[in-house]
C-alpha cells in the first residue's frame, strides 16, 4: 500500500514480523486469520477441484480409491473445522465486534491472539496428517472405522481437530465477556446491531458444543491408541453411542457456521435497501431460538442407525421446530425490503444471493427431517446438496458478503464493483448448476462417498462439475481484484455505503484504539436513512 | 436399470408413499421458494433506488399479526409433513407377519446373504415378487448400509447389533444394491444387485445349488444344529429339569426374568449376547457359570445358532425353567 495520508491508523502503527506476530490488537489479528483461513480455504478447494474431476467419469480412473476417499475426507475437514467454523467469527467477528458496540477492543486481548495460536497449532497437526498421508475416515470419523478399521493418520488429525476446538472455545467465551461488559454507553441490548446477537448466540453454540467433540474426538484417540472398548463392539464398546456424541456437537456446528451469515445479511440488506430491519426483535430472538433448540435435533443424521424408532419420532418433530425461527428471519428480511430505496452493490448481490440458496436449503432440511422420507434420501447426494446450500450456498455467501462490504472499513481501500459484481454472479449462477443436479441424483439414489458409480448417474455429475468449473473462476476473481485494490484500489471514505453501525463512524482503516472518544448511543440499530451530520 | 433418467424405478409397495409424500414436499417448498424468490424480485424492481430519490422511509411498522402467521402457518404446515413422514417410518419399520426372511451379513466389502432354505448369495439377491421379505442384517466388521434405491429402504448394518428392513417386491426386475454407509477403500465397490423374480422362477432358483462349492446348501437350522453340537451347547442346555442352563426349547419370543429381577423378551439381540456376554443377563434361578464364545463364532454362525434355537418346538408343558 502506498502511503496515501499520514494519519496513523492500526495497519501503519508499527512494522515488522514481530509487530504483527505478537499484536493485541483485535483486527490487527482479524488480518492474521483472514490469511490464515483463506489458505485453508484454498487448500480444501483443491481437493474439491479432484473430487469432481474423480466424478467427472463413472469409473474410477482418475485418482485410486484410497487417494478419493482421503480428497473427501480432507476436503471435509479443512472445510468445516479450518476454515467455515472460524470464518465469520474469528475474521469479522473478531474485527468488527469492538467497533460496533464501541469498544476499543475485546475483554480477553492476549486470549484473542493466543486463540490463533491455538488455530495455527491444530491446523499444523492436521496438515502434518496431510502431509504424510493423509486421512480417509470422512470427516464424520464413524466408529468403529476410525478406531480400528482405517490404516490412514487418524491421529494426528484427531489431535489437530480436539487442539482446534480450543480455538473456538477461547473466541466464543471473549465474545460473550465482551458483549456483556463493554457496550458503550446508551447501547442497550435491544439496540445491538444483529450482527452482534447472531455472534452472542453462535458464541453459546461454541462453548457449549464444542467440549463435546473434543471429548468425542479424544475418546476415539484413546479406542485407537490404547484399545479400550468405547465405540467398537469388538472391544465391548458401541458404535451407535459415537454418532450420538459426534451429532451432539456437529448438528449445532451447522448453526456456528450460518448464524454469523445471518447476522452480515442483517447488515447488508438493511444498508442497501436504507430501510430498518423488519422485527428486529423477531430476528434477534429467533439467532437465540435456532442456538437453543439446535442443540436438541441431533439424532436427525441417526434415523436409519437403528437407534429407537421412538427417539427418531421426536427428534424428527424437533428437527421441523428448528425450522421455523430460520423462515422468520427469512420473511423479515424480505419484509425489509418493502417500502425501502434498493441499490445493488456487490455485498447487496451476495446477501440477495445468501437469501435464495439458503431457503432451498433450508426447505430440503424439510425433505430430510421427514421421517420415511429421510430413509430413501439419507447418506445419498441429497444430503451432499443440501448441505452445500446451507454451508457454501449459505455461510460462504453470506462470508463473501462481508468481505465486500467490510473490505474498504479493513483496508481502507475500494476494489472494483463491476469486478464484484460479475463475481457474485458467476458464484450464484456456479453453485447452483453444481450443487441443484446432486439434489436429482440424491432421489435417484447415488450415494454419497462413492469413488466410482453407475453409468446412468454421468449427465448430472458432468453438470455438476461444469458448474463446479464456473464456481471455481468465481472464487478466483475476488481473490485477484482484492489484492490488486490493496495497491491500485481508490482510497475508502469512512463510510462509502452510508451505512449506520457505529463501525462506520471511525476512519477506514480504524485506527489502533479505535475510537477517539467513546461513543454515545441515542438510537436504535438501522436507523435509516442517516442524517447527514453522522457522516464523517 | 435405465441408461439415464430424472426419477427412479418405483418397485416396492413402500414406494409409492415415499413418493407421494416426496411430492408433496416439492409442492409446497416450491411455492415457498418461489413466493420468496418472487417477493424479492418484485421489491428489488418496485423498490430500487431512482435518481435524486428521497431515502427518508416511512418508519417500519411491524404487525404482530403478520409475524404470528408466519410463524404459526409454517409450523402447522412442518407438522404435517411430520405426521406423513413419520407414519411412512412406521410403515417402514414393522414388518408384516407374514415377512419372508433372509440373513445379510455385510463385510468389508461385499454383502453376503443367505435364504432360510439353505441358498446362499454374495452380492446378488433373489426374491420372488409380490411376496414380504425381511432381512435380519448384522456386520462382520465396519457399519455398512444397506440400501436399494427402487424399493427406497436403507438400513444401516451395525456390528454387535440386528437391524432389519422389510420390503414387497411390485416389479420383476434387476435392482441396484448400494452400500450407503461409508465403509473403506472400497465402499464404492460394495454394490450388487436384487433380482425379482416371477415366485415360480424363484422356487426353480431356490432349490439349485450354489456355484460356491463348499457352501453347498446346508440351511442356517442345520448349520446352527451342528454348531450346537460341535460347541456343547448341550450339555447344560438339556432341556431337562436340573440342569445347569435353562432349556431353549420355545425360548424364543419369551419373556425373560434374570437373576436381578428385571425382564426382556428372548428376541435375537437377547439370544446374541446371551452367547457373547452370559452374565450380562443370569435367568433367575441359575448360576453365572456359562463363558462366553466370543471370538468362536462367525456372525453368519452366530445367525445359523439363532435360527436353530428359534426352530426348536416349544415343549408341550411350559418348559422347565423357572419362568417369572
Amino acid at each position: 500500500m502506498e502511503p496515501t495520508d499520514k494519519r496513523k491508523h492500526y495497519l501503519n502503527a508499527d512494522y515488522g514480523i514481530r509487530s504483527w506476530l505478537l499484536t493485541l490488537d483485535h483486527k490487527r489479528i482479524a488480518l492474521l486469520y483472514l490469511i490464515s483461513i483463506t489458505l485453508m480455504f484454498l487448500l480444501g478447494s483443491l481437493f474439491a477441484v479432484l473430487i469432481r474431476l474423480e466424478l467427472l467419469t463413472p469409473a474410477g480412473d482418475f485418482v485410486q480409491a484410497d487417494t478419493y476417499n482421503k480428497l473427501f475426507t480432507m476436503h471435509g475437514i479443512v472445510m468445516i473445522f479450518f476454515f467455515l467454523v472460524p470464518s465469520i467469527p474469528a475474521v469479522f467477528g473478531n474485527f468488527l465486534l469492538p467497533l460496533m458496540i464501541g469498544a476499543r477492543d475485546l475483554a480477553f486481548p492476549r486470549l484473542n491472539l493466543m486463540s490463533w495460536y491455538v488455530y495455527m497449532v491444530g491446523a499444523a497437526f492436521t496438515m502434518w496428517a496431510v502431509l504424510t498421508g493423509g486421512v480417509d475416515t470422512g470427516w464424520t470419523f464413524y466408529t468403529p472405522y476410525s478406531t480400528t478399521a482405517s490404516h490412514s493418520n487418524v491421529m494426528a488429525t484427531a489431535i489437530g481437530i480436539f487442539i482446534t476446538g480450543f480455538s473456538s472455545i477461547l473466541t466464543g467465551l471473549n465474545f460473550i465477556v465482551t458483549i456483556h461488559t463493554m457496550r458503550a454507553p446508551g447501547l442497550t441490548w435491544f439496540r445491538l446491531p444483529l450482527f452482534v446477537w447472531a455472534h452472542y448466540a453462535t458464541s453459546l453454540i461454541m462453548i457449549l458444543g464444542t467440549p463435546v467433540i473434543a471429548i468425542t474426538i479424544f475418546l476415539v484417540g484413546v479406542e485407537r491408541a490404547f484399545h479400550l472398548g468405547i465405540f467398537d463392539p469388538a472391544l465391548g464398546g458401541d458404535p451407535i453411542l459415537f454418532q450420538h456424541l459426534f451429532w451432539f456437537y456437529s448438528h449445532p456446528a451447522v448453526y456456528i457456521m450460518i448464524l454469523p451469515s445471518m447476522g452480515v445479511v442483517s447488515e447488508i440488506i438493511t444498508c442497501f435497501a436504507r430501510r430498518r430491519i423488519f422485527g428486529y426483535g423477531f430476528i434477534a430472538a429467533s439467532s437465540l431460538a435456532i442456538a437453543i433448540f439446535g442443540f436438541l435435533v441431533w439424532g436427525h443424521h441417526m434415523f436409519t442407525s437403528t437407534q429407537s424408532v421412538y427417539a427418531a419420532l421426536i427428534f424428527s418433530v424437533l428437527s421441523f421446530a428448528v425450522a421455523i425461527p430460520s423462515a422468520v428471519k427469512v420473511f423479515n428480511w424480505t419484509a425489509t425490503l418493502y417500502g425501502g430505496s434498493i441499490s445493488f452493490q456487490a455485498p447487496m448481490l451476495f446477501a440477495l444471493g445468501f437469501i435464495g440458496l439458503f431457503t432451498i436449503g433450508g426447505l430440503t432440511g424439510l425433505f430430510l427431517a421427514a421421517l420415511g422420507l429421510d430413509v430413501h434420501v439419507h447418506d445419498t447426494y441429497f444430503v451432499v446438496a443440501h448441505f452445500h446450500y446451507i454451508m457454501v450456498g449459505g455461510a460462504l455467501m453470506g462470508y463473501l458478503g462481508a468481505v465486500h462490504f467490510w473490505w474498504p472499513k479493513i483496508t481502507g481501500r475500494m476494489y472494483s464493483e463491476w469486478a464484484a459484481r460479475v463475481s457474485a454472479v458467476l458464484v450464484f449462477v456456479g453453485f447452483n448448476l453444481t450443487f441443484f443436479p446432486q439434489f436429482v441424483l440424491g432421489y435417484l439414489g447415488m450415494p454419497r462417498r462413492y469413488h466410482a458409480y453407475p453409468d446412468e448417474f454421468q449427465v448430472l455429475n458432468v453438470m455438476s462439475t461444469t458448474g463446479a468449473s464456473i464456481l471455481g473462476v468465481g472464487y478466483m476473481v475476488p481473490l485477484c481484484y482484492l489484492i490488486w485494490s490493496l495497491w491500485r484500489g481508490a482510497v475508502a471514505a469512512p463510510n462509502p455505503w452510508r451505512a449506520t453501525g457505529l463501525e462506520w463512524q471511525t476512519p477506514s482503516p480504524p485506527p489502533t484504539e479505535n475510537f477517539a472518544r467513546t461513543p454515545v448511543v441515542t438510537e436504535e440499530a438501522y436507523a435509516y436513512p442517516l442524517k447527514e451530520a453522522e457522516l464523517v | 436399470m435405465p441408461k439415464f433418467s430424472l426419477f427412479p424405478e418405483s418397485a416396492s409397495t413402500i414406494a409409492g408413499q415415499v413418493d407421494a409424500l416426496f411430492f408433496f414436499m416439492i409442492a409446497v417448498s416450491a411455492f415457498f421458494g418461489l413466493l420468496i424468490a418472487g417477493l424479492i424480485v418484485f421489491l428489488s424492481i418496485r423498490y430500487r433506488r431512482r435518481a435524486g430519490s428521497n431515502e427518508a422511509g416511512d418508519p417500519v411498522h411491524v404487525p404482530i399479526a403478520l409475524e404470528a402467521a408466519w410463524t404459526v402457518i409454517p409450523l402447522a404446515i412442518t407438522m404435517v409433513m411430520f405426521y406423513w413422514g413419520a407414519s411412512v417410518y412406521m410403515t417402514m419399520a414393522r414388518p408384516p407377519d407374514d415377512a419372508h426372511e433372509i440373513f445379510v451379513v455385510g463385510k468389508q466389502w461385499m454383502w453376503k446373504l443367505q435364504h432360510l432354505e439353505g441358498r446362499r448369495e454374495i452380492n446378488e439377491l433373489h426374491v420372488p415378487v409380490g411376496q414380504p421379505i425381511k432381512l435380519t442384517m448384522t456386520s462382520e466388521d465396519v457399519i455398512h448400509s444397506f440400501y436399494v434405491p427402487a424399493f427406497r429402504i436403507k438400513s444401516d448394518v451395525v456390528p454387535g447389533r440386528y437391524s432389519t428392513a422389510w420390503f414387497e417386491a411390485t416389479q420383476v426386475g434387476t435392482y441396484h444394491l448400494f452400500c450407503a454407509e461409508y465403509c473403506g477403500t472400497e465402499h464404492s465397490q460394495m454394490i450388487g444387485s436384487v433380482i425379482v423374480m416371477d415366485p415360480s422362477d424363484f422356487q426353480t432358483w431356490l432349490s439349485g445349488t450354489d456355484a460356491d462349492a463348499g457352501m453347498a446348501a446346508s440351511s442356517p437350522k442345520d448349520t446352527g444344529q451342528q454348531l450346537f453340537t460341535q460347541k456343547g451347547c448341550a450339555t447344560c442346555h438339556r432341556g431337562v429339569s436340573g440342569s445347569m442352563g435353562p432349556a431353549l426349547a420355545g425360548v424364543f419370543g419369551r419373556e425373560r426374568t434374570f437373576a436381578d429381577g428385571s425382564k426382556a423378551v428372548a428376541d435375537e439381540a437377547y439370544l446374541r449376547q446371551s452367547i457373547l456376554s452370559p452374565q450380562a443377563h443370569v435367568v433367575a434361578g441359575y448360576q453365572p457359570v456359562m463363558p462366553t464364545f466370543q471370538g468362536q463364532i462367525d456372525e453368519e454362525g452366530m445367525l445359523a445358532l439363532i435360527q436353530y434355537i428359534k426352530s426348536l418346538p416349544a415343549e408341550t408343558s411350559p418348559g422347565p425353567e423357572k419362568q417369572g
